[in-house]
Formats: C-alpha cells, structure tokens, sequence
C-alpha cells in the first residue's frame, strides 16, 4: 500500500514533467522551426496590416451607424449589414458572429420549429442580398451551406456554387468582368484531402483579399 | 450522397485494416517483452524511470495487486489535475496564461476533473474560454496520455489472463503502463502533431491574436499550443477539444486530408488491439473473428449515417431548402458541418469517434438528422465493443465474447469453453456484472435527470419535445460509455462572459456526470480485471470434436447477435422517445 503510494505519487509528476511539459515544448519547438506560418495561425497582411487568418472565417460587414455612432445589440457587439463589395462566409452561432476566441454550434435540431425557422430566416436574406444581382436565382437553387449554420462558426470555406451566386453581385458592385471574379473563386478554390477527402471549398478572406488588390472597388 | 463520399468510407476501412495489422504487431512485441525497433532510443529513459519510480518489473501482480496499484494511480492523478485546475491563477507565467482565465468553478472542475481522468472528456466548459495553455497542457494532456495508458493496460493484463497456463500474475501495472507511454503512445503523438502542424494547426504560446479585418470590423483569435493535444486526444480516444468546437475548428482539423488522417488515429489502437490479442492468444483467427464482428457492425452504421445526412432534415425542407447534389454542392443537412469535411467526412467521424469512447466531433451532432444522430445513440448502447476506447474496447468485447460462448454453450448443451479454459459460475457472474454495469449507471442518471427540475435545467431553451429528452439521454449515456461527444445544447457551466467572470455551474449536471464517469469506469474495469483473475492459471484442455470454434464466422455472428441484442433489450424503449420519434416522424416540435 505505502510502496504503491509512493510510485503512484513521484510517477504521476514524473509522468506531468514528460507529458505536460517536456512532449508540448518539444513539438513547439520543431513547429516553430520547420512550419512557422502555419505554428502561428498563417496570419495574413494586406497593406502590410495584419487581417486575419487564411484558415479562419470571418464577417466581411460593416457596422450601422446611426447619429454618428455606432449601433450596439444587446450583448454589447456592433450591429452589422453585410458588406456587398465582399463574398459572404457562412452562417455562423458564435456571439458574435465568426468569433474565433469563442467557438460554438448553433445546436439547431433536426426537428425543431426553431431550426425551421432560423433557416428560413438565413434563406431570406441570402435571397435579399444575391436576387437582385443573379434575378433567375430560386430558393431551390441555393446551395444548403449558404443557410445551414457552419461547424465551427468561424467556417473559412464556402462551396463553389455558393461563390458562383455571389460572383454575380461583386462583380456588379465592383464594376468588374463576371469572367474575372470567376477565375479569381477558382484561384482560391482548394480541392478534396488527396483527391477524395472532403469537399472543394472556395477560401472567402483569401479570396475578398484578392478582390482588394484587383482594385475596382 | 456522391461516389466521392463512399470512395472515403473505402479507403477508410482498407487503411484502418493495413495499419493495424501493422501496429497489432508491434504491439504485441511490446507487451510479450519482445524486441522493437524503438528499442535503441527508448531502453534507456524506460530504465530511467522504472529507477525514479522505484518499480520492480520482476515482481508480476495478481488481479487484486494489479487493480490496487491502478486505482491509487488513478486516485494521485485526480488530486493533481483537480489541484492545477483550480490554481490556474498561480500559474499566471508568460505564456502560460496569456488571457488570465481564471478558475472555473470547482463543481465544473469536479466534473472536468473526473472526465479527463476516466478518458470520457466530456466538457462543460469551451477550452478557448475557460483553460489556460498551462491547464490544458501540464493538466489535459498528461490525463489524456495516461487514461489512454491506463484503458490499455487493462486489456492487456485481461489478455493476460485468458491466456496464461500457469501463476496467478496478470503482469506489473506500472511496467505496462510506461511501455504503453514511451511505446506507443508518445512515437505516434510526436508524428501525428507534426503532420497536423504541417497541413495547418497551430501550436504556439501567442496572445490571442486581435485583427481588424478588411471591413474594418474587430476579430479575436485564440491561439495556443493545439497539436500537441489534438494529437493525443485522437491517438487515446480521449477527445476532450483544445476549443469548445472540437475537431470542428480549422486550428485542430485545418483539411480534408487531416479529417481523414485524424478518424485513422482514432481507430488505430483500439483496432490493433484486437491483432495483438490474436497473436499474444497464438492464434491470430481469433483476433479476426471479433475484427470482423466489430467491422461489420461499424460498416452498419456508417451507411446508416451517411444515407440519412445526405438526405437532409425536415427543418431544412420545412424552410424551403432543397437538400439535393448541384453542380458545386452535395447538399445534405450541413447545418453544424464544415464545408471542407462535407457530408461524408462528417458522417464518418461521427461514427468513429462514438464507437470509439473518443467523442471528438468535428459536426454538431445535436444538428444530425433523426436517424443520422440515432446512430451515435446506437454506438454508444454497444457499449464500446464496436472498437470501443483504446484498451476499453478490448476488454468490453472480449466479456461479450466469453458471454457467446456461455450463451453457445447452453444452446449445444456442452459446459462452454474459451480457448481450452472451462467458463464456470465464477466467470459469467462477474462478466454479466462488467457487462451490465454500465447501462444501470446511465439509465438511472438519465432517469434523475429527466425526473427532476435540477436535471432539466440543463436542458437548452431551443430543445423542446424530443430533442429535451435526446439532449439528457444522450448526455449520461456519453459520460457512462466514457465517451465525451455531446448534443452540446445540454449544458452545466453557464458562462456569462468569456474569462470565467460570472460564470457558474449547474451543480447537479456537474455531479451527476461527474459520479457517472467515475462509476462506470472503475467498475467495468474491476470486473474485467477479476475476470482476468479467475482465468489465469486455470487448467487448458485440448479442444475435442465437440468445442465449440470462436474462430468462424458462425461465432462472429453469435457475437453480433449477443451485443445487439444486450444493447437493444436495455435501451430501446429510451431510444423511441428521443431521436426515433424524430427520425420516423419528420414532425417539427
């Protein structure tokens, strides 16, 4: 009983000191060394100021203002409309939208008025924001991840047929050839994990980035 | 569904199949004393801490030894990772804590505490919120090393014991586990961290990162020392996320070549597990048989899950969405999924982490479809015997087994036999206990919680009708199945605001959940290791022309029949109430 005590005792720290500390700094370590961009978040910098992260979604909306300020909802965050010069991330649960220092779920069920009525919501607007510029665009013809909540809420990707909706009101809004919005979605669309893992996505700050350099705005 | 999607399931199974074959190999060698090509390296730090920890590996353990040494191991790891939990204040260094995240509070950290230690990893808290970089490393990630050790060592001295002709030694507790640590556990984490590095997840002791995106609008962005953990979370089937996502998030699961990577090392031990108990048995077919009876009944609900997600919900169709393939789309119910894991990838990593005691979940499965999120639920009633947690999953099944063979015993009349050892009275006692332990604890959690005003207070606001119900079920039956996914709605840690400021925990959801993981972990395992006990040593007959073989395929579908039916007696008529109800209805609540 003693003797177990004892091991028990100096295994459990000698097991933290190998496990918790020693294990962690050694993969820093090498992270650090050999993949520096991705160890740190694969920050990305337009105009030499820092904008993001490739791999995190974010709101691409501007803040309303009213009498000169800005408009705060009740948790304290500011009220926002999508901005139309940029391709829009997905739906995303966090508070607020795409927070990515507090992930979460939009725990929607499957059979919950709720969930009905969330979607119908996120489907009205997707349709307000795109019909005017794509005037044959229906209901049915929306791709589900424009209106289904993402994971993560702080989704980087949007499928390719979402973007192709959307090319229709940035290239409208930024005076600029359908055709050359279209070669940029495919330029930041990446393919399957070796081929067949997953699904193609199209990169959206990546992508609005892009959009910033062509000009046109 | 798309040919692409299924093509994925394929190449799954064939990976998963060629890699544990492998890794059931080395393995064996490790726990038969036999010579690895780690060897070289890893000799000298094993001697080193046998040395530090005063352990003579000489000296085999019996069963009650064996148990002893495991719990007082266990009991020290509790104390320590509730004390770091509670201090992280204390351990305020740089980069230890760089958003001062205080404590949470200690009815969340008595949960926290009790889940990571008995390799459930249920969380009542975001990581990203609540954990300081020091908690989740020096605190998370050790338990996630050693209940994984821990889970292993059980299997092995079970193993042990129905194999052994001779002595009542099931071997030393503390040898196997630092074999299990510097063996297999830690070599694999090393490279599975560096690959998840490699294709994008971070891993880096940074503030949280403040941008101001191109708008012009303000994003916060949680840093921290990611791959380290991910990796062990999958490799040990622990689960418990880095962020309150889980392998949903880009930082833990950056591509679809990390989602496939990270379901393989999910599945990776417990699957090889069942080869190394061939070989260390001498005879590999009885390895493939349980292989065999487990894959199928993962193939099973694979399809299942697949089917019905690509079909989409009707909430979906209710608000005019149509869930069908368009060029560009693969449709589906995509509500709670990631665009770059799609339906398939997300199908697929439910199901292997809930047959798994894994419970890493890169989708929201409280989102899943009626019968989509009815697989998990029928994962979880298996009770871990379909690959089942690292170590666990062995040990589960191999109980399931030697209930077969008594079940076949009685149908030919013959006094059942295993391997050449006669199961008597003693064994199948203790192996119905083993067996049924595990549901008592969840049902009569489950009851409590939906009986009293205390358990529903977890209850989400948006869950009305079934889903209420689903979301208490499923929660006891995860932490008695020491899984740890979650329809994540049922909560017991209010947080009002990010840093813990505020925040408080549903003290009943704690505790219940908390005394469920412990219970149903500690007493599986005692009767495991008893059973081990009464079979060690015991006389070997020559098997004659009336044995009955557990090497056929008539014996695996015994096997299925057995644990099929065990898990549909307990929890069918729980499993109408919430998510068939849903499934088969389509009404909306």
């Amino acid at each position: 009983m003693r003797r177990d005590i004892t091991t028990s005792i100096i295994g459990i720290l000698a097991l933290t000191l190998l496990l918790g500390i020693l294990y962690p700094l050694t993969i820093t370590g090498i992270s650090q060394v050999a993949f520096p961009g991705n160890a740190n978040g694969q920050q990305l910098y337009q105009q030499g100021k820092l904008v993001g992260s490739k791999i995190i979604g974010q709101a691409f909306a501007d803040p309303a203002i009213k009498n000169g300020k800005t408009v705060l909802d009740k948790n304290g965050n500011p009220v926002t409309t999508p901005d139309p010069r940029y391709f829009q991330t997905r739906p995303s649960a966090t508070v607020p939208a795409d927070n990515a220092a507090g992930s979460a779920f939009s725990n929607l069920g499957p059979n919950s008025i709720a969930t009905k009525l969330a979607l119908a919501a996120n489907l009205t607007a997707y349709l307000q924001l795109e019909k005017p510029y794509d005037p044959g665009l229906t209901a049915a013809k929306v791709p589900v991840d424009a209106v289904d909540t993402s994971g993560s809420g702080v989704d980087p990707d949007i499928s390719p047929a979402n973007a192709a909706i959307q090319a229709h009101r940035v290239a409208a809004v930024r005076k600029l050839a359908l055709s050359e919005v279209q070669h940029l979605i495919s330029t930041y669309t990446h393919g399957r994990g070796l081929g067949f893992s997953g699904e193609p996505g199209v990169n959206v700050l990546e992508l609005n980035v892009a959009l910033n350099r062509l000009g046109g705005r | 569904m798309t040919v692409l999607g299924w093509v994925t399931i394929v190449v799954f199974v064939l990976a998963l199949t060629a890699l544990a074959l492998a890794l059931g190999r080395y393995m064996a060698a490790v726990y038969t004393g036999g010579r690895t090509w780690l060897d070289p390296v890893l000799r000298g730090p094993e001697r080193l801490l046998y040395r530090v920890l005063r352990v003579d590996v000489a000296q085999g353990q019996d069963w009650k030894a064996y148990a002893k040494s495991l719990i007082i191991f266990s009991l020290a790891g509790w104390l320590l990772l509730y004390l770091i939990l509670r201090t992280q204040l204390l351990w305020d260094f740089p980069g230890l804590n760089p958003q001062h995240f205080h404590s949470a509070p200690w009815n969340v950290t008595f949960n926290t505490t009790s889940s990571f230690l008995t390799n459930t990893n249920w969380q009542y808290y975001g990581g990203e919120t609540t954990m300081s970089y020091f908690s989740q490393m020096a605190g998370l990630t050790v338990q996630n090393f050693l209940s994984a050790g821990v889970g292993i060592v059980v299997a092995v001295a079970l193993i042990r014991g129905i194999i052994s002709r001779s002595g009542k030694s099931l071997g030393n507790f503390y040898q196997d586990l630092v074999r299990t640590v510097l063996y297999v556990l830690v070599p694999i984490s090393i490279v599975v961290a560096l690959v998840l590095v490699f294709q994008g997840s971070i891993q880096n002791f940074a503030s949280y990162l403040t941008v101001h995106g191109i708008t012009g609008l303000t994003q916060s962005i949680g840093m921290g020392p990611v791959a380290s953990q991910e990796s062990i979370k999958l490799l040990g089937t622990n689960g418990g996320g880095f962020f309150n996502v889980n392998s949903a998030h880009p930082f833990e699961n950056p591509t679809g070549f990390t989602n496939l990577l990270e379901m393989l090392v999910v599945l990776i031990i417990p699957a090889a597990l069942v080869f190394t108990y061939g070989r260390m048995a001498g005879n590999r077919r009885q390895g493939y048989a349980i292989y065999s009876a487990m894959m199928v009944m993962f193939l099973g609900a694979v399809v299942v899950a697949y089917i019905a997600e690509a079909h989409g919900s009707p909430a979906q169709h209710a608000a005019g969405l149509h869930t069908g393939v368009i060029p560009g789309s693969t449709g589906g119910n995509m509500e709670g999924k990631e665009q770059r894991f799609g339906i398939a990838g997300s199908a697929l990593f439910d199901v292997v982490t809930t047959v798994t005691s894994c419970g890493a979940v890169n989708s929201s499965i409280e989102s899943f479809t009626g019968i989509g999120g009815a697989v998990p639920f029928a994962n979880l009633s298996a009770s871990e015997t379909i690959f089942g947690g690292v170590g666990t999953g062995l040990y589960s099944i191999l109980l399931y087994v030697l209930l077969a063979v008594f079940l076949g015993g009685l149908m030919v009349g013959r006094t059942p036999e295993y391997l050449g050892k006669k199961i008597e009275a003693r064994e199948i006692k203790l192996v119905s206990l083993g067996i049924l332990i595990t549901p008592l604890g969840a049902l009569l959690a489950t009851a409590l919680a939906t009986a009293s005003r205390a358990g529903r207070a977890s209850i989400s606001t948006a869950a009305t009708g079934p889903q209420g119900f689903s979301e208490s079920f499923y929660a006891y039956l995860s932490q008695a199945n020491n899984n740890g996914s979650a329809f994540p709605g049922y909560t017991g840690f209010i947080q009002t605001t990010a840093g813990s400021v505020g925040s408080h925990g549903v003290t009943f959801a704690d505790l219940l959940g908390g005394f469920t993981m412990l219970f149903a972990r500690y007493a599986p395992i005692f009767f495991a290791l008893a059973v081990a006990g009464s079979l060690a040593g015991k006389r070997v007959s020559p098997a004659g022309l009336g044995t009955m073989r557990t090497d056929n395929p008539t014996f695996v579908v015994l096997l299925i029949g057995v644990i099929v039916l065990v898990g549909a007696l307990t929890f069918f008529p729980a499993l109408l109430l919430g998510p068939i109800v849903q499934g088969l209805t389509g009404h909306l609540y």
